[in-house]
């Protein structure tokens, strides 16, 4: 571990230990930027690798087929909506634990502002995996028969159910807190 | 972190649409003559912009198209090897037969390219006497072909013996492949190659011991069995076949040799068929090369029946299941 890192962990170690209300006061708004930072990072990460898989298979196909340009890359693209999704609850609760906007929660709070993010974090970060994965199987799909696109392109919306249901729960959540 | 094949699999994908269709076969077929054979083929693409005329040539040109694409898509990766080890051993077959009949015909007649060593090289090797030039088992059994051409004078026996130690390598190279379906190429390569030189033995006159010397161990086969049927004829080899796990090649083999051949061909399709529905790994890639190489090797038969004059019944039997 670093020298700086070490550092800073042990002096908010002694400040807490010296002043319990200092603690009790910063810990909600530590707990719901865990929150916020989960929502963000892990959806974000699955995006980037769905998009990313979406984007190696559309480069294959368009090596040959350039043609199929617009309708790859709308398969390319699907996997990206997670990390957007991520971001949207990450802004809602920004915009209430008094860092957008509102007033710091107190640690109770801080924690169901985490488990409130938590859904869209982790669903998001596997279902853009595995919905980059069904999008390179139906960029295939469209690589053999460009007229399947209709088709092609609800496999992967399938996996987009999910993600939309844990973000349904998360903005749910962190609205009504 | 382990590479995925998603960008090849995909362009692969596309170039699997290009691939004849049994339709396409059933055209060729039907095509009354060689020029036509060949001007279908042209109008499917076939040797590009500047197609040649000769079929031999536009075949060529084909096989070139298929290894460019690979080394394209694959540069300086050693995955496809296994599929290039046959060559090797077919140019060390002719570098050594050259050598001991003093042939002085053109090496491009008698090497062929896309090996995974030079074919002047090779040559080089068995001139210069300098074997270990090539890989280890490549130069043990180049140095016991060599020593038995020379006291026998028996090409066929050199043949067998460097056969053997190809389809070894090719085993061999298929247990370490880093994908299933080199395995199942190299399986199946060796089984066809098992019960074609049974059925060759079968009313030769050989001796059990040097029909089971040259046999290759492989998975599915009881090459003490297998022996024991080519001593006692095509019937029995057939009769045993239905037994193991290629019994499809039972039936085949009964008819003729081109039956088996073909029904050989068609059980590695079926076997790298699941290839078709992946898209990470590097199957679709291999899957491609066998089903293109397949499918050249069927195009290069129909050709020369047009060319021959062969009425459709007789090609029928060489028509190969596509891929697609």
């Amino acid at each position: 571990m670093s020298p700086y890192l070490t550092a800073m962990l042990t002096s908010t170690a002694t400040a807490m230990t010296e002043n319990p209300g200092l603690m009790n006061d910063k810990l909600g708004i530590v707990y719901a930027l865990i929150g916020v930072a989960l929502a963000t990072l892990l959806a974000g990460i699955g995006s980037a690798i769905g998009v990313g898989m979406g984007g190696r298979a559309a480069a294959g196909v368009l090596t040959e087929k350039p043609e199929l340009f617009a309708k790859v890359l709308i398969l390319q693209l699907l996997p990206g909506t997670q990390g957007i999704y991520g971001l949207l609850v990450a802004f809602v609760a920004l915009g209430k634990i008094g860092v957008l906007g509102g007033t710091a929660p107190d640690a109770q709070t801080g924690l169901l502002y985490l488990a409130a993010c938590l859904p869209i974090a982790f669903v998001g970060l596997l279902s853009a995996i595995h919905q980059g994965k069904t999008s390179v199987a139906s960029i295939g799909l469209l690589a053999k028969n460009p007229s399947t696109f209709g088709k092609a392109m609800l496999l992967p919306a399938m996996v987009e159910t999910y993600a939309i249901l844990a973000l349904l729960v998360s903005i749910l959540t962190v609205s009504n807190l | 972190m382990k590479k995925d094949y998603i960008f090849e699999d995909a362009r692969i994908r596309v170039m699997e649409t290009g691939l004849l269709s049994k339709a396409d076969f059933e055209q060729l077929l039907a095509e009354p003559n060689y020029a036509a054979a060949i001007a279908y083929l042209t109008d499917k693409g076939w040797g590009g912009p500047d197609a040649p005329k000769n079929g031999e040539a536009l075949l060529r040109a084909e096989e070139k198209a298929t290894w460019d694409l690979m080394e394209e898509l694959l540069p300086g990766s050693d995955l496809l090897d296994p599929l290039r080890l046959t060559r090797d051993y077919q140019n060390l077959k002719a570098a050594i037969k050259q050598l001991y009949t003093g042939s002085a015909l053109d090496p491009e007649r008698l090497f062929v390219e896309g090996g995974t060593i030079p074919p002047a090289d090779i040559r080089r090797a068995v001139e210069e006497q300098d074997l270990e030039r090539l890989p280890e088992a490549m130069a043990k059994a180049a140095a016991e072909a060599t020593e038995v051409l020379a006291r026998t004078g028996d090409g066929q026996l050199c043949d067998t013996i460097l056969d053997k130690a190809a389809l070894t390598a090719l085993l061999e190279a298929g247990k370490t492949a880093e994908d299933p379906v080199l395995q199942e190429y190299a399986v199946v390569t060796a089984v066809s190659a098992d019960i074609r030189t049974a059925l060759r033995a079968a009313g030769s006159g050989r001796d059990a011991e040097t029909i089971r010397s040259m046999l290759v161990e492989v998975e599915g086969l009881d090459l003490a069995a297998l022996t024991e049927a080519a001593l006692n004829g095509r019937k029995a080899v057939a009769d045993y076949l239905s037994l193991t796990p290629y019994a499809s090649l039972s039936a085949p083999l009964g008819r003729s040799m081109s039956a088996l051949e073909c029904a050989c061909d068609d059980l590695l399709t079926e076997r790298i068929r699941p290839q078709l529905f992946e898209s990470e790994k590097p199957g679709p890639l291999i899957a491609y090369v066998i089903a293109r190489e397949n499918e050249i090797k069927c195009v290069r038969l129909l050709l020369s029946g047009k060319q021959n004059g062969l009425p459709e019944e007789i090609l029928r039997e060489s028509l190969r299941n596509s891929y697609v």
